[in-house]
Parts: C-alpha cells; structure tokens; sequence
C-alpha cells in the first residue's frame, strides 16, 4: 500500500487518465461526494480520502457564453461552465454545434478531445436536438 | 455593541494621477506622483509615513518597490494582491494597525499605466483546468455571469445598457472623467459583441491611473485641513479564485461581506447616502446592488432603470462615472473609495474641484465603496462616514 501522498499529484493523474481516454474525477470516501478540480484532499473538510472514479460524462449547461473572434483568428467559439450530473462544475467547450446555439439547461456528453494543443474533456448535445 | 475598529482610523488626504493617460511615465512614478500629492492634501511630511499598502500589476512586490522609490522604511508592510478590491482590505489592515499603535501615519497606493503601455496589464496565472478552453479572463467570467444571470431573473441585455448608461450619465458631470458625450441604451446594443451577453460597452475602459490615500488614527485625524472621513466599517470575503468554483454565479461574496460591514459601522444600506460600487462590466453593479442589500435578488434588473442610479435618481451610484466611464487602470479599487471619500468631503465644505450641477451630492455623510477582485471573487466593502455619523 502506497501512501497517499506518494506518486503522481493530482493534476498529473488526471492529466494521465485523459491522455489514456478516461475522463476520470474524485471522490471523497468519507462525504461520498465527487469532486472536480482534481484536489490534493477532501475540499472542505480535509480529508485524505480521495479515490478517482470514471466520470459518467454526463452534464447539464449552467452557464455559456461566445467568445467573439475575427474568423481569419479562427471565429467564434463557445466557452460553458458544465455541472456534471456527479454534482461538481467545470469549464468546457461544447462542439457539435453552433457556438450561439448552446443553451443553458441543454443537456450534454462528454468526450475526449483536444483543445489548446492537449487532450480535453469537450462536450456535445446528448441528443440531436439537445434536449437528450 | 460597537465595534472596536469602527471609526479609529480616517483618510485625511488622497490624490489621483495620471488618470486616463500618462505617456512617457511608468507606473511606479504615477503611483508616487499621486502618493505626493495625497500628502501634501493631508499636510503630512513623507517622513511621518511608517505604515505602507499597494498592489499593482506591475510589481510583484509593490510595497517594498515603491518603499524604495520614496526612500522610506516603514513599520508595516502589506502588498496582500487580491484583485482590484485589495485596496478596501488595505484600509482595514491599515485601521487596524494604526488603532493598535503599530503605526501612525498609513499610505495606501496604486499605479498603472496599462493604457500607454500597450493594453490591459495583468499578472495573473492561467488558471488550471479552465485555461485550454481559451477563456479570456476577466471577460469570459463576466460574460458567463451576465448570461446565468439574465436566464435566472429574466433580465435583458437592455437592463445591463441601463447601467453603463447611468454610469457615462455621471461622467458627464465630472471633468475628470477619462470618458464623456451622449450614450444611449441604443448604442450599448448596437457596440461591437465582445463575449455573449457583453458588448464592447459593458465592459471597463482600459486607462492609465494611479491613487493614493492617506490614513491616519481618529485622534489626530482632525488636526489636518482636510475634513477627515472615518472608515467605519469594512468586511472580506472570498469563495472562489476561478469563475467555474464560483459556488452560484448570480449571487456574489458581497451577500456576506456587506451586511458585516454594515453591521460594524452601525448603518444599513438605507443610510447611504450614495453606493460606489466597483463597476468592471455593467453586470457588477446589478449583483453589488442586490447583494449588499439595495434590491432583492433578481430586482436589480429593474432597480438600475427608470434613471433611478443615474443622476437625480433616488440612489447616487458611481457618481465619478465609474470604471465603465471614467477610468479604469486595470485595478479600480481604490478610485472607488476616493469617490465616496471626496462626495464627503465635498458635502462637508471642502474644495474637491469644479463638477456639472448633480456632480456632488449635498448633505452626504455616508458612503459605501465596495471592492471586487479576480472574477467576481474577492469582494470587500467598507462603509465611510463624516465625523457626525461616528
């Protein structure tokens, strides 16, 4: 048994999971609740009981907004804050579909991409028609 | 029962310089420029000077950089950075320290020349795990708060207009102010789309702009020219460094900071005479109203129209024209403070400079100024009073 503070960081570990396809979040043994940022321990209480589990990839659109960007800059691009259906908010990009289009509430899936030249968890609409 | 820090310390003097553009001067010499001449307004030599507060952009250690540059040794030292509100939690520290005898004479101080230097200056870090996906902070945050916050109470684009309106309404009484002519709703609308729901004129000038304030404790705070205004309460809070921990984006750590400010200075939301309130995009000044107690939640919207914050409204706000309107170096808090220390003054009687008629408020005695730093995450009011409220 390693202590839990031996080897790879937290942002190391994520970032390896990523890299291997797994969009991978935490979650506390002794409050049961997930967490997102990968945090060092228990945000909170404190506790050094954090375990990585899969994340279901699921989420609801809490916030979005257009980031306005000349197209000879690459155009426009969406920027959204995601509560995933674990509980915690992260910041992503959803694809598949107009910037402008997305919409707070949507429902979207997560998938491995890529975005500033490193793996990403991105979003999608759940469905076609984003109501999923 | 009272307080112990309430109205022991008071600002005797203060200064700006450099206020919209200052070429050829960097932001260490606008920062003493103003340092200079907030003393000279306090009638205390540099030399009395032995507790010493600033944070710039600039300087990573700016209490100690601008120590340097003015060649004195203080006793007490704060470069504390957290954001543009950093300057209301310098006050508190200074308060403290002047009533428990630490120091004697305290200098509060910022200087920017973001504009004539090549643009908004910051010296932030990426943030983790938001930075790939390209937000441009602070906008992207502000812009996603905006948007949280017109799908949870119904509010308009047109409502955010209002108040970037109300704002430029004030800077056309202040000559002073970096940004002056007609606005309307209409042109608010129509100004270029920066990041959803936010247009070009939601958002803050970028200025040049240093300030300075000087603080002494109440006891020999009568003894300058100056009428001395009395910090009588101040509060912080924070509850998040990145917009995505930001626990609910339509309601701010003002909630807690203000009702704990209020409360050590013994008034209420009521009692103020005008709300300066740290206006970096027009969204701001929504939350600020409704979290430090002026509205609801979720009336803010209607409570910044109908003129009702502009000029002759029935609550003053921003009366300088804001960081939307009259300057905004990058860190604004401290101007947001001179603002509601000068409509004092000026009320009490002393010669603040030539304003349009409405500029200066009669009868003002109390004045919140409320600070806001990072994206929407620090948040510190104070509440400055005339010696007749202490």
């Amino acid at each position: 048994m390693t202590d839990y503070f031996s080897g790879p960081g937290p942002e190391g570990r994520f970032k390896a999971y990523l890299a291997e396809g797994k969009f991978m979040i935490q979650r506390s043994a002794s409050t049961g609740e997930h967490v997102f940022y990968p945090r060092t321990i228990n945000p909170g209480t404190g506790e050094a009981d954090l375990e990585w589990v899969e994340a279901s990839g699921d989420g609801t659109v809490y916030a979005t907004t257009v980031t306005r960007q000349r197209p000879e800059k690459g155009g426009d691009y969406n920027i959204a804050l995601v509560d995933l259906a674990e509980g915690p908010r992260m910041m992503a990009r959803v694809e598949g579909i107009a910037p402008d289009q997305v919409a707070i509430g949507m429902k979207v899936k997560a998938k491995i991409g890529e975005s500033g030249g490193e793996p990403a968890v991105i979003f999608e609409p759940a469905s076609a028609n984003g109501e999923g | 029962m009272t307080h112990p820090v309430r109205g022991k310390a008071a600002c005797v003097g203060l200064a700006t310089a450099g206020v919209g553009e200052a070429p050829g001067r960097n932001a260490m010499e606008i920062m003493v420029e103003a340092v200079h001449k907030a003393l000279d307004d306090a009638q205390i030599p540099l030399s009395q000077v032995d507790g010493l507060f600033a944070a710039t952009a600039f300087h990573s250690m700016a209490s100690m950089s601008l120590a340097e540059h003015l060649g004195i040794q203080p006793k007490f030292s704060d470069g504390s950075n957290i954001g543009g509100s950093s300057f209301m939690a310098h006050a508190l520290m200074a308060a403290m320290a002047l009533d428990y005898g630490l120091i004697d004479v305290a200098v509060i101080a910022y200087g920017s020349n973001q504009k004539t230097a090549g643009g908004f200056k910051s010296i932030s870090e990426p943030m983790p795990y938001e930075a790939k996906y390209g937000p441009r902070n602070p906008l992207t945050a502000y812009a996603l708060a905006a948007g949280r916050y017109m799908h949870e109470f119904g509010a308009t684009r047109e409502h955010l207009a209002h108040v970037a309106v109300s704002a430029r309404q004030w800077a056309n009484l202040n000559p002073e102010a970096v940004m002056r002519g007609d606005l309307s709703v209409e042109d608010v609308l129509a100004a270029r789309m920066i990041s959803d729901p936010l247009g070009k004129l939601d958002c803050c000038l970028v200025t040049d702009g240093a300030a300075a304030i000087v603080m002494t404790r109440a006891d020999r705070a009568k003894d300058g020219p100056k009428t001395p205004v009395y910090l009588l309460g101040s509060a912080m809070e924070h509850h998040h460094r990145m917009i995505s921990a930001m626990p609910s984006l339509t309601t701010t750590a003002a909630a807690k900071s203000g009702p704990r400010a209020f409360e050590m200075a013994g008034y209420g939301a009521k009692d103020m005479d005008t709300a300066q309130l740290y206006d970096a995009f027009t969204i701001n000044t929504i939350l600020f109203l409704e979290d430090l107690g002026f509205c609801a939640k979720g009336e803010g919207k209607d409570f910044v129209t109908g003129g009702r914050i502009a000029p002759g409204g029935e609550l003053p706000v921003n009366t300088n024209g804001g960081g939307l309107s009259c300057v905004h170096p990058g860190m604004y808090g401290l101007f947001v403070m001179i603002e509601a220390i000068r409509q004092i003054r000026w009320s009490a009687g002393d010669d603040e400079g030539a304003r349009e008629e409405g500029g200066w408020i009669p009868d003002t005695r109390l004045c919140v100024a409320h600070g806001n730093g990072g994206v929407l995450s620090s948040q510190v009011t104070t509440v400055w009073g005339h010696g007749d409220t202490l």
